[in-house]
């Protein structure tokens, strides 16, 4: 009797680590539609707005469709919970969302399983769109999702630090940004400022601080065909530069700070260069007191080792749910948000970058948002992140390797090889 | 449960009844106790054994020519446990037990140590005992997310821990430190617990004991070690065995305090978050079960060897209602 009391209190007290573990997929698949039919109320599946202007945009539609209607769904702000969250909604094959607002790294997870509705191009106009971004919704040359808002990483310096050091113009190359450092660590304002930073904490940003530093000796993780090709000097040249980068130019405590932090740092005044994304720009130049630096910055595209750099794709596509209802509606709506009008309503409201090409060259528009010119020609020339369908594992892969490597802690060498083994397995159904 | 049944069956026997007989009482301790098997058997039993099953499935991940992942589950029977120990996954695997192992031995420990000494301040008669009280309780209070937030505010770089130590650590980043900064968060937020529960055994300590102790000439130190300790060791092996079990599931607060997939904190729950972000549920729920067992291995030895005799008490007072 004891013994069985025992083991079964014992028993009780464990299970709380299995009940968790339920679920999962049944499998059978409904085939979904794939015809663009049906109009009425749909969702519109994104992530937290801050801005107030989303609504806005929902109301303006709402008026003029009042049988088409279009609710908000909100979800987590974390990207990783919102994809969960979609993934879940897909795999029960709910109908309960519409419209969703997808990260640009997960097009080809969500396509390849067949949780998306392709869109056909013939019947919306991406040619005003920056082809670059046009990209990122599509899977195996189909359309799945339309770019809404790009992202991509810019060079932000101190100009009146470089004005002092008598330099007239930013870095185009690695070599002259380490040599502009040394100048203006020869000056009395440079003393405590760090040279250079970009994020090599393990997270995301690594896997895009390592594509971009490969793409910009020109070479890629992935070849032309999607196999891994990892061991190659550009890649090797890419990792090195990082290495030597955390080593030599950047603050001690860069593995520590993520996107936030490195802005905080910024912000500080503590740092001549950084790769950053456009969001920065103006809260540095803020002059309420949060930011040391307001006025005294600009930006300029990524340095590379001969050249200019390559900055790396960030944004948001519109895509359709596989299982959603009133498909028409949909895509109705996805070209109304993607439109060149809602894109402007948006960069004024929340400053995120437009894919509507036309936009970065409105005067009126680069007027109030300088870095536009900056990011044009660096969204134009972006790389994209692997285009993968086990994304997650393979930017875990990717970061692994990349931190040890970058962290000294393996030869960059080693790191390459590993790399190549692991991603040669994740990608080999493929 | 079955402490349940033999106290229902008392309480059955208490009934006067004409002729009860033993099978009667049975059937009605049964009949009583069946909604309770029920839930138990619904919240319970179904999700370990749907846990269970979905080990030895794993979902079709390969792509079709077009570039669609091939649907539908398989069985995969014992593949699933595996490949767990095979190659690169056999080294995160043994690197998240090792973790999970070091966070359990030196939290548990240090978090016994503080905790007793928390107890033995609480239960001081001196002025002011009810702010001291309430203000040790306070990190207990703090969902475990928000105090991940806290100590990552306190342990960055430019932070509240560096500062005071005045030399740059870089806690929150992968590596030996990080442990340590999970090792910190993890004793101040839970050594209230084993302080609560061992408050709770010190203020059944009869008062006579120790006044009888101190008669004999006993030091402070003597009646510690020969009269408090044996008298709260039953509350105290019992917070303890709840905090091991705890703690080696530990998740949330290395995930908040420094991040998912980093190396030097990744627990086994972790790993089994991991697959089941990429939708290798079946993975997934192999990792649940093996923590599952090694969980249960580890609870068992304990109450095994140190005697903790968590539902003793109601059996101690089913007998004695007995006789």
């Amino acid at each position: 009797m004891r013994r069985t009391i025992t083991a079964g209190a014992v028993t009780c007290l464990a299970l709380a680590a299995l009940t968790a573990c339920g679920g999962g997929g049944d499998g059978k698949a409904k085939a979904p539609s794939g015809a663009l039919d049906g109009r009425g109320p749909i969702t519109f599946v994104t992530g937290k707005d801050r801005s107030g202007n989303l609504q806005k945009q929902i109301d303006g539609w709402n008026s003029a469709h009042p049988k088409e209607q279009v609710r908000v769904v909100e979800l987590p702000d974390e990207p990783n919970d919102q994809r969960q969250q979609m993934i879940q909604n897909a795999q029960t094959k709910s109908d309960a969302y519409g419209v969703l607002n997808l990260d640009v790294v997960w097009t080809a997870e969500f396509a390849a399983n067949r949780w998306l509705t392709p869109l056909p191009k013939d019947q919306i106009d991406l040619s005003k769109m920056l082809p670059a971004t046009v990209t990122t919704g599509e899977y195996r040359e189909k359309l799945y999702a339309v770019p809404s808002t790009s992202d991509a990483g810019m060079l932000y310096y101190r100009k009146d630090l470089l004005d002092k050091a008598g330099i007239s113009a930013a870095p185009k190359t690695y070599a002259e940004m380490w040599a502009d450092c040394d100048k203006v660590k020869a000056l009395p304002e440079g003393k405590g400022v760090d040279c250079y930073f970009t994020e090599v904490n393990k997270t995301e940003s690594l896997t895009i601080s390592a594509v971009e530093a490969v793409a910009a000796q020109g070479g890629s993780l992935l070849d032309a065909s999607g196999k891994p090709a990892v061991n190659t000097p550009q890649v090797k040249a890419g990792i090195q530069f990082l290495a030597d980068a955390r080593k030599d130019h950047m603050p001690k405590e860069a593995v520590t700070l993520d996107t936030e932090g490195g802005r905080r740092y910024f912000q500080g005044g503590k740092l001549l260069f950084q790769r950053q994304w456009p969001y920065q720009y103006a809260l540095a130049g803020k002059s309420d007191g949060s930011s040391k630096v307001a006025g005294k910055f600009a930006v300029a595209p990524l340095p590379g080792p001969n050249g200019p750099g390559v900055a790396n794709l960030g944004g948001h596509n519109l895509a359709i749910s596989a299982f959603a209802k009133n498909k028409a509606t949909a895509f109705d709506f996805i070209k109304y948000l993607t439109g060149e009008q809602a894109q402007r309503a948006n960069l004024l409201a929340t400053s995120q970058a437009p894919t509507v090409a036309s936009l970065y060259d409105d005067p009126a528009l680069a007027k109030q948002f300088p870095y536009l010119p900056v990011l044009k020609q660096a969204i134009t020339t972006a790389k994209p992140r692997p285009v993968v369908v086990k994304y997650g594992d393979v930017t875990a892969a990717i970061q692994g390797s990349v931190y040890d490597a970058v962290n000294g802690r393996t030869s960059v060498d080693q790191a390459v090889t590993d790399l190549q083994g692991k991603l040669t397995t994740l990608t080999a159904a493929q | 449960m079955s402490t349940v049944s033999r106290s229902a069956a008392v309480r059955t026997a208490r009934k006067p009844r004409p002729s009860g007989g033993r099978r009667g009482e049975r059937r009605m301790a049964a009949l009583l106790l069946s909604p309770t098997l029920l839930v138990l058997a619904l919240v319970v039993g179904y999700p370990v054994l749907a846990g269970l099953r979905e080990s030895l499935y794993a979902r079709g991940n390969g792509l079709d020519a077009d570039g669609f992942v091939v649907q539908g589950d398989k069985f995969v029977g014992l593949d699933n446990y595996t490949s767990i120990f095979h190659g690169d996954r056999a080294d995160a695997f043994w690197n998240a037990f090792t973790n999970t192992t070091f966070f359990t031995v030196t939290t548990v420990a240090l978090e016994t140590v503080i905790g007793v000494g928390m107890a033995l301040i609480m239960h001081q008669a001196f002025r002011g005992r009810a702010v001291v009280r309430a203000s040790i309780l306070v990190p207990w209070a703090i969902p475990t997310a928000i105090s991940g937030l806290l100590w990552r505010w306190i342990f960055q770089a430019d932070g509240a821990a560096n500062a005071v130590l005045g030399h740059q650590v870089l806690w929150t980043a992968d590596g030996f430190a990080a442990k340590i900064a999970v090792v910190i968060a993890e004793v101040w937020k839970t050594s209230p617990f084993i302080g609560l529960l061992v408050l709770a055994g010190l203020q059944m300590v009869p008062r006579e004991v120790h006044e009888a102790a101190k008669v004999d000439g006993a030091s402070a130190l003597q009646r510690f070690g020969y009269v408090t300790l044996p008298l709260i060791k039953p509350a105290l092996l019992v917070a303890v065995l709840f905090r091991m079990l705890d703690v080696l599931r530990m998740f949330d607060l290395p995930a908040v305090l420094v991040g998912v997939n980093q190396k030097s904190v990744e627990t086994l729950t972790m790993l089994a978050w991991f697959e089941a972000t990429n939708l290798r549920y079946g993975s997934a729920a192999a990792y649940a079960t093996i923590l599952f067992g090694y969980i249960a291995l580890i609870a068992y030895l304990f109450v095994k060897l140190l005697g903790a005799d968590i539902i003793g008490e109601a059996r101690r007072s089913a007998k004695g209602a007995k006789r």
